[in-house]
Order: structure tokens, then sequence, then C-alpha cells
């Protein structure tokens, strides 16, 4: 597989750890963010952390698209599936995370017609191949899948898909960032930054994070090598006093991001007034929903769906994990009560998750370490 | 504050627990071969059934007759499409059936095939399932001796199920088990791993992927035969790595025999073509079903030999020595990453489901 396995070359590996080594202020510890599922899963994936020194930690940041949606919005969802003549098509990440009463896994055991898709198209082809059901698309994700929900939206109109829905969950990466660096006590040196969003966004977004914020910014591709670059890169830059915003990932993410993919969104999508994220709390404009020119499109306009805020249970920690405030073994529930065969938080749902990465990857005493 | 290593330990204990079934509805997970499975096998059918032979948890059962061991197994085969590139419903119920008793040192006698077949479905479809299943049979050299057919309405399964029983009488050189299993075994995987699953999936035609990737669904009775002959003794323990792939497999044996295994990533065949499916579907060709391969712990002095013998047999080219048994941590599937780190491979908690992004 090329532009694969050359970004999983463990010579090369093993130099790029040494340059961070080279690069360690002694005495000093670092903190940096993996804002991304997707790096978070790879760390773990890959056992990154037993290439990086003890000085350098990685805390998981709120970039896991299933991890960040609230619990009522599931259960939304679930009423969606229950209705007569309703199928329910979403990816298979989410069929696994809780709502209040059950998961879309339980309800469609249940009888509720609920298929596993693995793009927004299937779930349009789901629509024209059965005219006599109304298919609801379960969209979520950052600025990476919104665009494939925005083509899939405008082909529907232009099919005039009279079956075809979209219950619209879509976030934006940068508010979220934000409400975390206002944060009174948020000691992150640096950040690994979301190498997908960035194929879309470009680098603009993120330039306040140096700008305002005066924390230095690497947009990182998803193999293991790619991640380690990126944190030798932040280190580089803090070892040189330097704060900017630079790319890592330029094979895939141009600076300026992909304009017609913003297009697209553009004349899909519009913000939210706000939007409630898991473990997060209410996050003004921080979410997309259909613009009024797709409003026949739009699931909430056209089902009535219960629409509640639900807390999150408890014991459930998962926004002091979205916030990088604990690690997921210092939650109360982590491997106990809350596992990824039960689960009661979204982070031990998603393999992006830092509790399901942490709990399927990196759960064992490695050697040295008291057991 | 409780410490990293404390909070290991507690839901290390907890795991070593037998699973309850506690689960309200049976879920598409309970069939997925991982968590969910092993708590409905655990947790209700084995105590259930009560059977110091089913508590083997074995691939087929042991059942002694007038001093001789025979292995009895049973399978049934729900697979959609039933044909698929590589193979098809008829084959692979005779094939998953003989394997069952392979892995348990067992030479395939007979067997028994259950037909469930819906309403409406084309003669010449059926015909075809039937002569593939007296191929396969023939071909592992095993005979069909007895069978039922039941016809139910349209709608109320999905084209035709078969369900095959199978008969072996145990190698008398063979000392097999999951207790057998000790620290310093090695490792091997007989073939490259994920095909079959992969060619299911491709031939579902939902994910707009094409490629050529073929079912690799056989007896493996030959290779269970060479290294017999090979290596008898030092053979510790087989198992046929279907439903949840080779990471299954060895997390179930590690788990029952209470060592820990090392697998090395880098080590483990894998074509190109499934290499490529895998990554794209964001899932793990460990996890991946298989039909025609199997891992097999083996005591370090016979290794070389087993492994060498597993390579002569059809379809087992390609075997290779994928890991160690350790001691530490009990239960568990570490694996040296290619990139030179180390992680869990732990049981799924249902069907490896495609990740979004």
């Amino acid at each position: 597989m090329r532009f694969v396995e050359e970004f999983r070359d463990a010579e090369l590996g093993a130099t790029v750890a040494a340059q961070i080594l080279s690069l360690l202020e002694p005495g000093r510890h670092y903190k940096l963010m993996e804002i991304c599922g997707g790096h978070t899963h790879s760390i773990y994936r890959y056992g990154l952390t037993d290439l990086l020194p003890d000085e350098v930690e990685m805390v998981h940041g709120p970039g896991c698209p299933v991890c960040v949606i609230p619990m009522g919005r599931i259960d939304d969802a679930i009423a969606i599936a229950a209705r007569e003549g309703v199928t329910l098509a979403c990816f298979g990440d989410m069929m696994r995370v809780p709502g209040s009463e059950q998961t879309l896994l339980d309800a469609k055991a249940a009888g509720a017609d609920i298929r596993v898709v693995y793009s927004p198209l299937d779930a349009l082809r789901i629509a024209r191949e059965n005219p006599e059901r109304e298919v609801v698309f379960f969209a979520i994700g950052f600025e990476t899948t919104a665009p494939s929900t925005a083509l899939t939206m405008t082909r529907a109109r232009a099919e005039r898909l009279a079956n075809f829905s979209c219950f619209c969950n879509h976030v934006t990466i940068e508010p979220p960032l934000r409400a975390l660096l206002d944060l009174p006590e948020f000691g992150i040196d640096g950040f690994v930054g979301p190498g997908h969003v960035a194929t879309v966004v470009g680098l603009r977004p993120f330039e306040f994070i140096a700008a305002d914020y005066g924390r230095p910014f690497v947009v990182a591709g998803f193999e293991p090598l790619d991640i380690l670059h990126a944190i030798e890169m932040l280190l580089r830059q803090l070892a040189d006093g330097r704060c900017e915003v630079e790319n890592q990932y330029k094979r895939a993410a141009p600076d300026a991001g992909n304009p017609v993919a913003l297009r697209a969104m553009a004349e899909v999508f519009e913000l939210r007034e706000s939007f409630e994220w898991r473990g997060l709390g209410e996050i003004p404009r921080s979410a997309l929903k259909l613009a009024p020119a797709y409003a026949d499109f739009d699931a909430e306009l056209r089902l009535e769906l219960p629409g509640a805020s639900v807390p999150d249970p408890q014991a459930c920690q998962c926004g002091d994990v979205l916030k990088g405030a604990i690690k997921p073994w210092e939650c109360k529930v982590f491997g106990t009560a809350c596992t990824p065969e039960h689960a009661i938080g979204t982070c031990m749902v998603s393999p992006e998750g830092a509790c399901a990465a942490y709990y399927n990857y990196g759960r064992f005493a490695r050697e040295g370490e008291p057991a | 504050m409780r410490s990293e290593q404390r909070v290991l330990e507690i839901i290390e204990t907890a795991r070593g627990k037998r699973p309850r079934f506690k689960d309200e509805l049976v879920t598409m997970a309970h069939g997925a071969g991982g968590k969910a499975s092993q708590t409905l096998i655990e947790g209700l059918l084995a105590p259930s059934f009560d059977s110091a032979a089913l508590a083997e948890l074995g691939d087929a059962g042991a059942v002694e007759v007038d001093g001789r061991e025979i292995a009895l197994t049973t399978d049934s085969f729900v697979v959609r499409p039933i044909r698929f590139p590589g193979g098809s419903i008829g084959e692979l119920a005779v094939n998953g059936t003989v394997n069952d008793l392979a892995v348990s040192a067992a030479r395939p006698l007979a067997l028994t095939v259950s037909l469930v077949l819906e309403e409406g479905l084309a003669a010449d479809e059926l015909r075809a399932e039937v002569e593939a299943m007296a191929a396969a049979a023939s071909a592992a050299g095993v005979e069909v001796v007895a069978g039922d057919t039941k016809v139910v309405e349209r709608g109320r399964c999905d084209s035709m199920y078969v369900c095959t029983t199978g008969l072996g009488r145990v190698d008398p050189r063979a000392d097999l088990g999951t207790g057998k299993i000790e620290p310093g075994d090695r490792v091997l995987v007989s073939g490259p791993v994920g095909a079959h699953g992969t060619a299911i999936m491709l031939a579902r035609d939902e994910l707009g992927l094409d490629a050529e990737i073929s079912s690799d669904t056989r007896s493996l009775w030959p290779a269970v035969e060479a290294m017999l002959d090979a290596a008898g003794a030092e053979l510790r323990c087989l198992r046929d790595a279907t439903r949840g792939g080779v990471a299954s497999a060895l997390n179930e044996l590690a788990r029952a025999s209470g060592v820990c295994v090392v697998a090395s990533e880098d080590a483990v065949p894998v074509q190109p073509e499934v290499a490529a499916a895998a990554e794209l579907l964001g899932i793990d060709p460990m996890y991946i079903a298989n039909e025609g391969v199997l891992v097999a712990f083996v005591a370090p002095a016979g290794a070389e030999a087993a492994l060498a013998a597993l390579r002569t047999a059809p379809g087992c080219e390609r075997a290779a020595e994928i890991g160690e048994v350790g001691a530490e941590p009990p239960g568990m599937v570490l694996v040296d990453t290619a990139f030179g780190g180390q992680r869990v491979m732990d049981l799924l908690a249902g069907d490896p489901l495609p990740r979004i992004c």
C-alpha cells in the first residue's frame, strides 16, 4: 500500500524518536494534546507511547465525533428508528452508543429498521430502492464527514427524493477548542492538529490558537510516523521559542483546505445557535443544521422528535476525559462498570474514544513498571 | 487517587470472573465471536448443560467409546450471500465442521447434514450447493451418513441454512488441550489471515469496493496430519480461527490456559488485497473471519518441524511463526507492533464495525 507503509517504517520511527529526545529541555515536562480521535486510536494502536520519552505526555482531546454526541440526540435517533415505516441509516460506530434507555443495537434487536451504512450515499440508495419507506440518515462528524453529507443532500434535492431526510448532528472543531483553551487550568503546551478536518478546512481556522492563545499547532496525518513527526515539530517550535500553525500533512491537507467541499457545506448547512456537546455542555455556534433551502430534507422539521436534553449518567466522566482533565483510567467507572461491551460513556464505545483506545490497546503493565 | 496499576489489577480481576448473561435481547453482537458471544456461551450455555467435555470450550467435544476417543462437533451456516468468490455455503458447511474436528486432532470420519430451505429457492441453486457439499466431503475424505430437510415459508429464512454435525477419531499421537500450553511455546498460523471475511464483505456489494479476494475455505485435516507426523507430541493446542479471526482464537486460548501470548504484527501473513480492504474499512485483519486458517501452539523443540510440515499442506505454503507464549500478564494477548511499540489485542465487543473517518 503506497502512502501507507512508508509511514509505518519502524527504522524511520526510531530516528524521529531520537530527534524528539534531543529536543527536550532538561527537567521540563511536556503536555501535548492530540485533538482527533483518529490520532488517539493510532497512538494506542501502534504503541507510540513506548517510543516517546516519559517527559512527553499525550493528552487526548475532544475530536472523536461519536464521543461528543449527547445522550438526548441518541434518544432522538432511536425515536426516529422506532417510528412505523421509517428506516434509520447510520454509521456502524453509532450502534453501541448508549442512549438513556438503550442503544441503537438494542433498538434494532427490538424490531426497529436500522441499517449500517458506510457513506451517506448508501443511505440515499436505500431511499431510492425503498420508495415506500421514509429513510433518515443519522449524520454525525466534524468537517471531515460534513461535505459528504452536503453532497448527498444536494443530490437528494436534485432528484426530488421525497422519502429521504437527514438528522443532522454535524459539529465544527473550532468552538470546542476555544472552550477548552478558555478553561482556567488548561495546561497544554501544544496541539497535534486534526489532519482529516484540515483536508477540508485548511489551516486558517486554527490560527487563533497560535495567535491568541500562544500554543504551537501542527496538523498531522494518521500514520504512526506522521504523529511522531508532528510531535517532533511541536517540540522544535517550543525549543526555538516559536508559536506557529504548521502542516505536517501536506500530502493530503492543502493549507487552504478544499474549496469545493467548503462551498458544498456553505450551500447545505448553516450554523446552529447552540448545540449540546457530551460532557462539555452547550457551546454556541458549534454545530451545523440544514439551511432553509433544504428544510424539506431536515428530519428535525419533518418528524416530531423528543428533543430532550438528557444529563450524562452521574458516574460518567466522559466530559473530563474529553477535556483532557483526567486520563481514561482515572475515571471512577473505567473498566469496571464501563467497558466496551457495556459502556456507560461514549468514550468507551467508539474505537476513537480515548477510553476504548486505552482499554482495548493500552491496558497492561509495562516491563519495568510495578505490576 | 487510585494508581494506574491498581486500576488495571481491578479490571483483570473482573475480567477473570465467569461472565454472566444479563442481556434482555439477543443482538447481532452475540453472534460475532467477541465478548458478547463469550458471555452467551460461558454465561448461559456451558453452565446449563454442565458437561465436562463442553466446559473445555474446544472446537469439538471428546467422547470416550470403548476406550477410544471420539470427537463430536456441530455447526450451523447462515452466510449471505450463499455463493461468494472462492466458495459457497455448501462447501463452507462441510469444511467448517471438518476443521472443527481437525483442530481437535480428530481424523474426520462422518458427517450429517441438515438443510433448512426457504420456500421459492431455485432447485438449481439447491442442486449446486448439494454438489458443492458432496465435492467438499469427498475432498476431505469424509462420508455424509445421515441428513434432514425442512422447508420454511418465504421470508422465514434467507435462501438456505445448513447445519452439519461431524464425527472423527482422535489421533492417538495427539495430546492437545488448553491446559497443555506453557510459556515458551511457539505460535504458528497456517496461512494468510482475513481472506474469507473480506471476500464475504465484498461479495455483499455494500462497500463499493472491488478486489480479487477469494474465501480460503478448505479442509485443514491435511495440515493437522502433517504436523502430527512431524511433531506429534510437541503439539500443545490447535484452534480454527473462524469467527472473530486469529485475534479471538489467541484470546480464547490465552484466557483458557492462563498464559500471555505475545504476537508480532510483522510476522502475520496477510494478502496485500486483504490488507488494503481492511485498511479502507478501518478493520484489523486479525479480527476478520477465516475458513481455512488454524493457529497452532507448539513446544519450542517441535516448532521448526511443525512449521516446515505445515508449509507442505495445500493452502498453507505461507504458514508462519507469529509469536510466543509468556507468563505475564496471564490471559492476555499482546502485540509487538510493526512500528516498534507494544499493545493489547483484546476480544472485540461485537462485530468489527467500520470506522467513520
